[in-house]
């Protein structure tokens, strides 16, 4: 066993994490910056949170991730890293060339409590950034929040550095997905051109985190959000937000800064996300649906009753971020699954609320739990207790996963172990068939496994 | 063969990477870029000094090098990481050190403890709650240690954490609790975790079991940390000899292992930089001699057994070695005889860890590939130049921070294995060299390039020159290296393949050169339409 130590008995923990299902705040930040194109993320504290940030996203891409760090020193943070940050801002902007740096902070130089907003007004003075070059900001201390924080305050530096509004409005909507994959901004993207709707989308992953092998290694791939496209987005007539823990505070900024409305949707994971999705974009859009969508929408209708016998009742165990588990649960309900344990290290009242919203009728007994304490361990206590048939989640749930024998899906952040991920959307419909073909190999494999000989299936 | 004039002067390409930096970097990363001018002789290279910032390099913190390095491969020990989660989250598993406890043994590996300081903590302080949190751990698990590591904000704040596992240890009565500062701002680099690491062990742990294991040849193997396996295969051979094993710092290890490491009476090297420590503290206090060791490369691995058997100096052992040497060495040059002629001449560099850059260039010549350019990570002047430089070497503010232990020989136990006149002896007729390493840049060919803590950029371009037939280093290169159209083998992880170490291990690693360095892919980058075909040829040949 390789989890020999999980103990049945459930008590309440107040200090100690195990098995932590979320991670600290400039990951995401980092990643949202990838999201830019020509920028160079960089972490302003100690070297080894940049390392740490890197090489997981790194191990989740398997695509180089490039980040730089202001390499404080016992010096530094007993005065500050000042000029450590302005000496990092020359030498990337000498030596790597970006257009932008994404400046996220520690729990080190928050601690310390550096000013970054005034140590780039320094650099600026000093002449460091280069004309028409950038330097944005985004504080995320891991002391609060998740790594999904971190996401959604990154976010808030963009619109912060480069939204604006000039005079003349645009016929384009802004769309702002959560922490999502790369196949899955361009699913969305897909979604929005079929739909034939003008949209300016950030971050923009797709084409960073899932560059082609060229032969050529580019500091700066193809894809991300140009920053014409970052500066137009105050005109737009429209944001879609889609998933409130990562998206909400950058829509709002926006609202607030250049009175641009906002819908908050879901991640549009499953039938009915979607639905919402694209009647959304179809009404801010000004656009009818076109009949492929519907097309695509009837396919997913009808492997769910082809195949509805094999997942009728299952129970499920997830964890994960608030913005993908929510609309994933409310997935599994419509596939008639039930969703029994349900587990994320992102702190925020409203989870538990719109899970329970979500299933008050289909499994009312359903254990939910968020926040510091929400653990991969507490989930695997709540299995022993009463098992399940299949496992939602990150790479880390291979575990539990092997010690109960129970089928596990790959989803969420980090997957170490597999590939597709990047590849493959879980959003749109083309996303919900994705998810589906994966659970029902994997109840069908598992009836393949376990059959006895004379009851053997050919065809299922 | 590799060609020297395929490389005329790489000072001159130097010179060039250099022009890209502000003139202050250039000047710092001049003396961190040195040309073996001489076989044999090593140049004085700039190491173990702070890296500069916004330069992207491959470099982690003191944390990564105490709790993620020395003290991840620990099974037995709960190591509770005090901060807020990401720390903790990073260094959860994925450092691949297997371990095998015995049958229902602990084995705490695949859990990730932490306090998960929360903004309260930092402004408060987060004594109470890591007071809770080793008390939580202790009521649940009952585990023989719960260790704890400080990150960058508890060093701020002001945690007292050895104090707090002083309290819980006395309190407990059952379970050893230690704590380690291994902020991550400490030092300049994975390293000073590992000497925090070394200290707090050697303090906390070593010496606390007297038993005397059975055993004739009794040995501790320093700085292994299991990889993919390695430890497992050294542990296969040193069984094979008759020698034993008393404990490994740190591959598949348990804490009872350490209490009784002194009881050794040959302590051997491996990772010279990040367990020296551990070794000169253990020859001063209980005297036990420690030789330099290297099971990476079959030829090495031969060799270090040698020099285990020459340390005890009895013909029984002695022949027993040789007779392992003769009975392992076939398969290891059938497969060499196979797969030489496919990598013979080919070009590899090496920028990893502390030890590892010299070591696994030992595998490379044995299948005829030449290192061109390595250096290290995190290593210090004495592992490229060798320890004879350590006097030479001025302390800078950052590593005179790190604590140096002050160790007297035990009143009761003190036990110097052999007599000065012994050693001497042992040293001049068998050429064994203790307390002493050379250092990695000696052994490498005149002309090679040494550079420490390579950044991003001058990785890109060292490629440019050499254009090797593999890289290696870590997760964060590998896959802008690959995008280059070059093969990166990782050399922490090992790709998840291994072991490397050993006979069997060496039999691996050639393999897995001979793989990523032939394999047909590469073949396939440059679809066919790149070369004027399908509607290009038609619009050529139309004019
Ligand atoms: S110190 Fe904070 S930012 Fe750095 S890895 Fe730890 S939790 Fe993340
Ligand atoms: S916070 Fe400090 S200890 Fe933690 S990963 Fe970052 S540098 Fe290392």
């Amino acid at each position: 066993m390789l989890l020999r130590h999980t103990l049945p008995e459930v008590k309440e923990r107040k200090a100690l994490t195990i098995n932590p299902a979320k991670t600290c705040q400039p990951i995401g930040a980092m990643y949202a910056a990838l999201g830019i194109h020509g920028c160079l993320p960089h972490s302003h504290g100690s070297q080894g949170c940049c390392a740490y940030h890197r090489s997981a996203l790194t191990r989740h891409y398997k695509e180089p991730v490039m980040a730089a760090t202001s390499s404080f020193t016992e010096g530094s943070s007993v005065f500050g890293g000042q000029s450590n940050l302005i000496q990092a801002i020359n030498n990337i902007f000498t030596i790597y060339e970006p257009d932008i740096i994404a400046v996220h902070t520690t729990c080190l130089s928050e601690t310390i409590g550096d000013d970054v907003d005034q140590i780039v007004a320094k650099a600026k003075d000093d002449g460091k950034i280069p004309e028409g070059k950038y330097v944005i900001h985004a504080s995320t201390p891991s002391y609060q929040g998740s790594h999904v924080t971190g996401y959604a305050n990154m976010l808030k530096g963009i619109v912060k550095g480069f939204a604006q509004k000039s005079d003349i409005p645009r016929e384009q909507l802004n769309i702002i997905p959560a922490w999502v994959e790369p196949a899955d901004m361009r699913e969305i993207k897909r979604i929005a051109n079929m739909l034939g709707v003008k949209f300016v989308m950030f971050p923009d992953t797709s084409d960073v985190l899932d560059a082609p092998q060229t032969g050529k290694h580019v500091m700066y791939p193809e894809g991300g959000t140009t920053i014409a496209e970052l500066e137009s987005c105050g005109d737009s007539s429209y944001t879609l937000a889609l998933g409130e823990w990562c998206t909400q505070a950058a829509a709002q900024d926006l609202d607030r800064k250049c009175k641009v409305g906002y819908d908050m949707l879901d991640v549009p994971i499953g039938i009915k996300a979607t639905d919402r999705f694209i009647m959304s974009l179809s009404r801010h859009g000004k656009v009818e649906v076109p009949a492929l969508i519907t097309a695509e929408r009837g396919r997913v209708v009808d492997i769910v009753t082809d195949m509805e016998q094999y997942l009728h009742g299952k129970t499920v165990a997830l964890w994960g971020d608030p913005d993908t588990l929510i609309p994933l649960v409310e997935f599994l309900v419509d596939l008639e699954m039930k969703p029994k344990y349900i587990v994320s290290g992102t702190p925020g009242k409203k989870f538990k609320q719109k899970l329970e919203e979500l299933l008050k009728d289909a499994v009312p007994d359903a254990k939910i739990a968020n926040g510091p304490q929400a653990d991969m361990y507490l989930m695997h206590q709540w299995i022993k207790n009463e098992k399940v048939d299949l496992l939602i989640g990150n790479t880390y749930g291979k575990y539990i996963a092997r010690d109960e024998d129970i089928p596990f899906l790959r989803m969420g952040f980090p997957i170490l172990d597999r590939i597709g991920h990047s590849y493959f959307p879980t959003v749109g419909y083309t996303g919900a068939m994705r998810i589906l073909e994966k659970i029902l190999g994997l109840f069908m494999d598992r009836q393949d496994r376990d059959a006895p000989e004379e009851s053997f299936e050919l065809v299922m | 063969m590799v060609d020297k004039k395929d490389f005329p002067n790489p000072e001159a390409f130097k010179k060039q990477i250099l022009e890209k930096y502000p003139t202050k970097v250039a000047r710092k990363r001049a003396k961190a870029m040195v040309v073996v001018d001489e076989e044999g002789s090593a140049p004085i290279v700039q190491a173990n000094v702070r890296t500069v910032p916004g330069i992207i390099t491959q470099r982690g913190c003191s944390y990564a090098g105490c709790k993620g390095v020395v003290l991840g491969p620990t099974r037995d020990i709960i190591n509770i990481t005090h901060g807020p989660i990401g720390c903790g989250f990073y260094s959860w598993l994925t450092r691949r050190n297997q371990t095998k406890p015995d049958e229902g043994g602990e084995n705490y590996m695949a859990y990730c403890f932490s306090t998960d300081m929360q903004e309260e903590n930092i402004v408060f302080g987060g004594e109470k709650k890591l007071r809770e949190a080793i008390q939580e751990a202790y009521d649940m698990f009952h585990p023989k240690a719960i260790s704890v590591f400080a990150t960058c904000p508890v060093g701020l704040i002001g945690d007292d954490i050895h104090a707090i596992a002083a309290q819980a240890k006395e309190k407990f009565g059952d379970c050893n609790v230690f704590a380690f500062s291994c902020e991550g701002y400490k030092g300049v680099s994975q390293s000073a975790g590992h000497h925090i690491a070394n200290n707090q062990i050697f303090k906390h742990v070593v010496g606390n079991d007297d038993t005397v294991q059975e055993g004739k040849y009794k040995i501790n193997l320093l700085g292994e940390y299991n990889i993919g396996g390695d430890a497992f295969e050294i542990e296969r051979i040193l069984d094979l000899c008759g020698i034993s094993l008393i404990s490994t710092f740190s591959g598949n290890s348990s804490i009872d292992h350490f209490a009784n490491s002194h009881t050794a009476d040959l302590n051997t090297v491996m990772c010279h930089r990040s367990i020296n420590y551990m070794a000169d503290m253990m020859e001063t206090k209980f005297g036990i001699p420690w030789i330099k060791v290297n099971f990476i490369g079959a030829e090495a691995t031969a060799k270090s057994l040698r020099k285990i058997a020459a340390y005890f100096e009895d013909k029984k052992l002695i022949d027993r070695v040789e007779e392992v040497i003769k009975a392992e060495l076939p398969a290891v040059e059938e497969v060499i005889s196979t797969i030489k002629p496919k990598t013979e001449g080919k070009v590899a560099m090496l920028f990893v860890g502390g030890s590892r850059a010299h070591h696994y260039q030992e595998l490379f010549t044995e299948i005829g590939m030449e290192t061109v350019s390595a250096g290290y990570e995190f290593g210090h002047r004495d592992d490229y130049e060798g320890r004879e430089v350590l006097p030479s070497i001025k302390l800078d503010a950052d590593t005179r921070n790190i604590e140096e232990l002050k160790v007297d020989k035990d009143p009761e136990r003190y036990n110097p294995r052999k007599t000065p006149e012994q050693l001497e002896k042992l040293s001049k007729q068998k050429g064994l060299d203790f307390a002493g390493y050379h250092g990695m840049s000696k052994e490498m060919k005149k002309g090679s390039m040494v550079i420490d803590d390579i950044s991003q950029w001058e990785t890109e371009k060292w490629i440019e020159y050499y254009k090797p037939a593999v890289f290696c280093a870590g997760i964060k290169e590998k896959y802008a290296v690959q995008k280059m159209g070059v093969p990166l083998k990782q050399l922490h992880s090992y790709d998840y393949g291994g072991p490397y170490a050993g006979f069997k291990g060496a039999i691996n690693f050639y393999k897995d050169i001979e793989r990523i360095t032939t394999t047909r892919v590469w073949s396939l980058i440059s679809p066919p339409w790149d070369y004027s075909n399908g509607i290009k040829a038609d619009l050529v040949s139309n004019g």
